[in-house]
């Protein structure tokens, strides 16, 4: 029976030597390796960007773990991405401090600017907009986070120029 | 040499990179370690009970007590985690204790596994404190290089290593046993307890989970003493105390402070009271889940059992304050959203009693509510109460609007017949 559909489930592809280095490098610091699956994940997502069912099977493959059980792990944390991002994910704070500053006009602006809404990626693949709860530096509301860094004490125009230097340095 | 009154900040510069390991050291770092190691175990949890520094992670509880309830070594592996995950709403401490002093963490790390004989310790970080890891990583090499990290530390026959996991979102992580499965690298929902983790954590094995700042006190503790760390604190409190204010007021930040200080003092003093043209309305205490305080309880000392009276939590004591201009509505609706958006789903009253308030909060603000909606909010307030639910992120969730529907009802009422009368939001 098996040869007469053509499976389209995704498989395993092979994980890169960078990715295979940072995996190990983080095995050092567990006893198990179902402890590294959250890592590895996050590895993989800094070197692809997201995590693609292609990528998963390969995590759970590597560190001999069930995929569903890692599926399980993937879809509960929200910082990992089952889906393609952007080059640059915008992080808008929009927890209380920050919206008692104003990050709804905020959340606007940039919506109107780039024509997305939360959860939307750009037609050029440049930027995603994703909510995320309170960064941790309320005394500077409004904050976000764009990629790896943290923007403070944000207004329409910052975030206008903090956009157009993304754009700039790709 | 006068002691520092300022043993969490004493080595904190904005705009500066933090001490790297000689720095640190030469500004009398790393000593609690040497200490350390003359003592037994036991006598070590002892001198922190005694010192009376309680957690401040949230819920205050004495650490060396918490400690106590470590079972005797039994040659297998032992946990210490710092809880670094810091996602409650309106909190921003333990950011720039790990930005600005990455060492003192280190040092209060090393010298607590001395007391708890533990074999590994780990930090559990939030994903987006991308500058914290940095600083970390930075540290704990440079730790393990000066051979305060490692194999027999300082020619004794102490033996630890410490590595630093980041995570990925979801506030539920920072529930101690939460944190203890993600740790594990599963989902993070949290475990039935008892056993407590001193007992059955990690893996099994006695694992203590403490607070960031809990564990930066632990160096000043042993290297000054208990004397010296009661006589920090005033109003019958001892020790210090990071203590912030965000919100529309003059200078809003955080600050090391005598434990004891009133909120009054943050409020005015540090913080510089309100911007102009804006007045007091209300104000959370320490954090998103903890319940709305009135100008006339700005009196109070920050003691646990002072708030507790009052009838809210000291929490983190990062203080939110709600401005006149404000709808406290659309506060609650803020923080419930987060609420929904972040338990786990465990259990039913949080699973489906916080996105179904949220569901009320947006008919209020539209003006489609009811008086009926005002009520069954209340009672749903009663479904999240403590000892309802697996963890304590639903009873967290509830105190803001249990309080909120308390001191403002007029307005909840005046949602119902108006909707929304703030503009600006
Ligand atoms: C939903 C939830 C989130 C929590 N988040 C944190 C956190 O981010 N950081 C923290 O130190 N404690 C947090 N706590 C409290 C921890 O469970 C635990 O009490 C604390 O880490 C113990 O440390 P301490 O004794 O040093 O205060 C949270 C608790 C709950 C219920
Ligand atoms: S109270 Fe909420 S977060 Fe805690 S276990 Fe229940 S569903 Fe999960
Ligand atoms: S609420 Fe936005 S940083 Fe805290």
């Amino acid at each position: 029976m098996s040869n007469l559909i053509a499976s389209t489930a995704p498989k395993a592809r092979q994980l890169t030597h960078e990715e295979i280095h940072d995996i190990e490098h983080e095995k050092t610091h567990y006893p198990y390796a179902q402890a590294v699956g959250l890592e590895a994940l996050k590895i993989v997502q800094k070197y692809q960007g997201w995590v693609s069912d292609e990528s998963l099977l390969a995590v759970a493959e590597y560190l001999k773990l069930p995929p569903d059980e890692l599926e399980g792990v993937a879809t509960f944390f929200n910082m990992i991405f089952r889906r393609p991002v952007g080059k640059h994910v915008i992080l808008l704070c929009d927890s209380v401090a920050c919206w008692m500053l104003g990050c709804d006009n905020l959340k606007a602006h940039i919506s109107s600017k780039l024509g997305i809404d939360y959860g939307q990626t750009t037609a050029d693949n440049q930027f995603t907009l994703i909510p995320v709860p309170c960064l941790g530096d309320c005394d500077k509301a409004p904050t976000m986070m764009v990629g790896d860094k943290t923007y403070r004490n944000l207004t329409p125009a910052r975030i206008d120029a903090i956009l157009a230097e993304c754009k700039a340095h790709g | 040499m006068t002691l520092t009154n300022k043993p969490l900040t004493k080595n904190i510069e904005i705009g500066r990179a933090p001490f790297n390991f000689a720095q640190y050291q030469a500004a009398g770092g790393y000593q609690s370690v040497a200490r350390a190691l003359t003592y037994k175990p036991r006598d070590l949890m002892k001198l922190v009970q005694d010192s009376g520094l309680g957690g401040r992670g949230g819920a205050g509880f004495n650490t060396g007590l918490k400690w106590s309830f470590i079972p005797e070594p039994d040659g297998g592996p032992r946990y210490l985690v710092v809880n670094a995950d810091e996602m409650e709403p309106g909190t921003f401490k333990d950011r720039l204790l790990m930005e600005h002093d990455p060492h003192l963490l280190i040092e209060g790390m090393i010298t607590a596994s001395i007391a708890l004989q533990a074999t590994m310790a780990y930090i559990f970080l939030r994903g987006e404190y991308k500058e914290a890891e940095h600083a970390l990583l930075q540290a704990i090499k440079e730790a393990y290089a000066a051979g305060v990290l490692g194999k027999n530390i300082q020619g004794s026959t102490f033996s630890l290593d410490m590595a630093l996991h980041t995570s990925a979102g979801r506030y539920i992580c920072g529930e101690e046993t939460a944190l203890i499965n993600a740790l594990e690298g599963k989902r993070a929902n949290p475990r039935f307890k008892p056993p407590f983790p001193q007992v059955s954590g990690l893996w099994g094995r006695p694992t203590l989970v403490n607070n960031v700042e809990t564990i930066c006190n632990i160096p000043g503790i042993v290297t000054n003493g208990v004397e010296w760390f009661k006589g920090l604190g005033i109003n019958g409190q001892f020790g210090t105390r990071i203590s912030g204010v965000s919100g529309r007021v003059k200078k809003p930040g955080c600050w090391e402070m005598p434990v004891g200080t009133t909120f009054r003092t943050l409020f005015e003093d540090y913080a510089g009271g309100m911007q102009d043209g804006y007045q007091l309305k209300a104000f959370l205490p320490g954090g998103g889940s903890t319940d709305f305080l009135m100008p006339e309880h700005l009196d109070l000392p920050m003691i646990p059992g002072d708030v507790a009276k009052a009838g809210s939590r000291l929490g983190t004591s990062l203080i939110m304050v709600l401005d006149d201009k404000t709808c406290p509505v659309g506060c609650i609706h803020n923080l419930i959203k987060f609420f929904a958006h972040e338990s786990c789903g465990w259990c039913t009253p949080c699973r489906d009693g916080l996105p179904w308030s949220e569901h009320m909060l947006v008919k209020l603000e539209n003006g489609e509510g009811s008086l009926k909606d005002i009520e069954i909010l209340k009672e749903m307030c009663g479904y999240m109460a403590p000892g309802n639910t697996f963890c304590a992120l639903a009873p967290g969730a509830a105190e803001p609007l249990q309080s909120g529907l308390k001191y403002f009802h007029d307005e909840f009422v005046e949602h119902v017949n108006h909707g929304c009368k703030y503009k600006q939001h």
